[in-house]
């Protein structure tokens, strides 16, 4: 048996591994719903319910969509790595992890944004048409105003989706909790680092779904009083 | 004013051509208000969509103040939709913006300018009366009062056409007087021209000057409400007015009378001095078998069912004619029985 790692020691391990997690997480989030959201509008726009159906391109960009969603994303990983060195000069490390985190989560957000929008009901999106508006001001007035809780949500589900794939990325050197938890913890025999990294991805996960569930609720005012 | 002339629309539903529209015409003059009524399946949602001009007709021709609206693309057509204003079927507002918020909505389209867009909403909020209500949101307002903020926001670009469709169908009674009260008064202070689609012959019955009947998506009855009412065949004027006797079929005479007939009579002066000064004029005894007065609008209309004994009763009824009462007779055979 090994002799358990004094407590400082994980600090020392967990400190910047947790903060790589949450860099990594943040920024291909960022990256994710600024890349996925005009996607997801426009996959919306295309479909037969959307306001300009085009079927044959609305098929395209969903077959493109799901494809690379459908990717399991260690693949991903190894598939892109010469582009992320390309991209960032390096393979390993938490900054060249974010490059297949972000194209993971491009396609996962458009999805779930999508399917926000359908979710606005017709005849608001219709009254609006009947009102002489653009169809620029209409996503934005109508589809992206009216579905910001459900948006906000799809903001969490893909932040949450990939804290596991950051974790993941950890196993092949990709820095952060992931990496705590499977290069010290896991193949160095000490139990206590890897279940304390565990511990950690699981506050942080839960801290984030807490971070959404209060955002959401800030920026649904379907069931807020009058400011009178 | 709107005209729709010869609007035609097929769908293919299930690989068969269904015919929505055939040949639909009709015009509603300025300031005026006029109901489209017909069962469910008649075309009256096809109509209402096409008007709102959110379905293209395969033919025929929508004109507002002498433009026709139909093809028209981009921003042409966007500018062509803010001189209808549509109050669309079911929830239609915004449940993250405000009513006021609502409201501004199709002013926010037209571009006009914050402080301008600020003094119109609270005009239209105050012409639906909900001015207490400006910064509510929607699922804190009632049916009806959601229902009038959708029609504050219809009017709010000031079109020249208000398109209504089944404004009142999921209110109750008291609330729909409401919203009813709200079309009138934007017709009367406003002068716009309001169509309402609905298969409620109480919205007729309330505020429409004119009316429209689909069927099988075809108009088979079209024109003003108190000119339809006396006529004789009208399907509008026989779900309007009151029964006489749906047990007894109008005879010509009967033991007691010596004339029977069915009158309808419109207006204030005819429903309450005709009769009796009949009765007097010619010395006739006059009673009334069936029927019953009802209001359209503002105006009382009554059917009866009228009994006449007396020499001169022809001439009593004859009387009544010239005086624009609408008479019904069933018709004498040659020798004088009912045929």
């Amino acid at each position: 048996m090994s002799e358990v790692t004094p407590w400082s020691e994980v600090l020392e391990l967990a400190r910047p591994a947790t903060v790589q997690t949450i860099y990594m997480v943040l920024v291909s989030t960022l990256i994710g719903v600024v890349g996925g959201l005009p996607l997801g509008v426009w996959l919306h726009m295309t479909s037969p319910v959307g306001l300009s159906p085009r079927p044959v391109l609305h098929r395209i960009i969903s077959a493109v969509v799901d494809v690379v969603r459908s990717i399991p994303f260690v693949v991903l990983l190894v598939v892109v790595a010469s582009f992320t060195r390309i991209l960032v000069g390096k393979a390993i490390g938490s900054t060249a992890t974010i490059v297949p985190l972000a194209i993971a989560a491009i396609p996962f957000f458009a999805r779930l944004a999508a399917n926000a929008l359908r979710e606005v009901n017709s005849t608001v999106v219709e009254a609006a048409v009947t009102t002489g508006a653009s169809k620029m001001r209409i996503v934005r007035t109508v589809l992206l105003s009216e579905a910001r809780a459900a948006l906000v949500g799809a903001v969490g589900v893909t932040m949450l989706a990939l804290i596991g794939y950051a974790a993941m990325a950890g196993a092949i050197g990709g820095g952060g909790l992931g990496s705590m938890a499977i290069q010290n913890g896991y193949y160095a025999y000490d139990d206590r680092v890897l279940y304390s990294a565990v511990v950690l991805l699981g506050v942080l996960a839960w801290g984030m779904q807490l971070l959404t569930d209060w955002v959401t609720k800030l920026v649904d005012r379907r069931r807020a009083l009058a400011n009178v | 004013m709107i005209t729709v002339e010869n609007l035609s629309k097929s769908f293919t539903q299930n690989g068969s051509r269904v015919t929505a529209l055939d040949n639909v015409s009709l015009d509603v003059p300025d300031g005026a208000v006029c109901g489209v009524v017909g069962t469910s399946g008649a075309g009256k949602s096809t109509l209402a969509r096409c008007i709102s001009l959110l379905e293209k007709p395969d033919s025929g021709s929508i004109r507002v103040d002498g433009t026709d609206l139909v093809g028209l693309d981009g921003s042409r057509l966007r500018a062509a939709r803010r001189r209808i204003g549509v109050v669309p079927q079911g929830d239609s507002l915004l449940r993250q913006r405000t009513a006021a918020g609502n409201v501004a909505l199709p002013l926010e389209s037209a571009k006009v300018p914050a402080a301008q867009r600020r003094s119109r909403v609270a005009e239209l909020l105050d012409l639906v009366g909900l001015s207490d209500k400006a910064s509510v949101y929607p699922d804190h307002l009632s049916g009806g009062q959601r229902q009038r903020v959708a029609v504050a926001r219809a009017l709010a670009a000031k079109p020249s056409v208000l398109l209504a469709d089944e404004p009142t169908s999921a209110l109750d009674p008291a609330t729909t007087d409401s919203v009813l009260t709200v079309l009138d008064r934007a017709r009367s202070e406003l002068g716009v021209t309001v169509l309402v689609v609905t298969h409620d012959m109480a919205v007729v019955r309330r505020i429409a000057d004119d009316v429209a009947v689909l069927e099988e998506g075809s108009v088979v009855e079209h024109g003003k409400v108190l000119d339809l009412v006396s006529e004789p065949g009208s399907r509008i004027s026989s779900t309007l007015l009151p029964e006489t006797d749906q047990a007894e079929p109008l005879r010509p005479n009967d033991r007691s009378h010596d004339v029977v007939a069915e009158v309808v009579l419109v207006g204030f002066a005819a429903v309450g001095a005709l009769l009796p000064e009949a009765s007097s004029r010619f010395g006739v005894e006059l009673s009334i078998l069936g029927g019953g007065l009802t209001r359209l609008g503002d105006t009382p209309v009554a059917k009866f069912r009228v009994g006449l004994s007396g020499e001169r009763s022809e001439s009593a009824l004859k009387w009544m004619i010239e005086r624009d009462a609408h008479v019904r007779r069933a018709p004498v055979s040659v020798d004088g029985v009912a045929a």
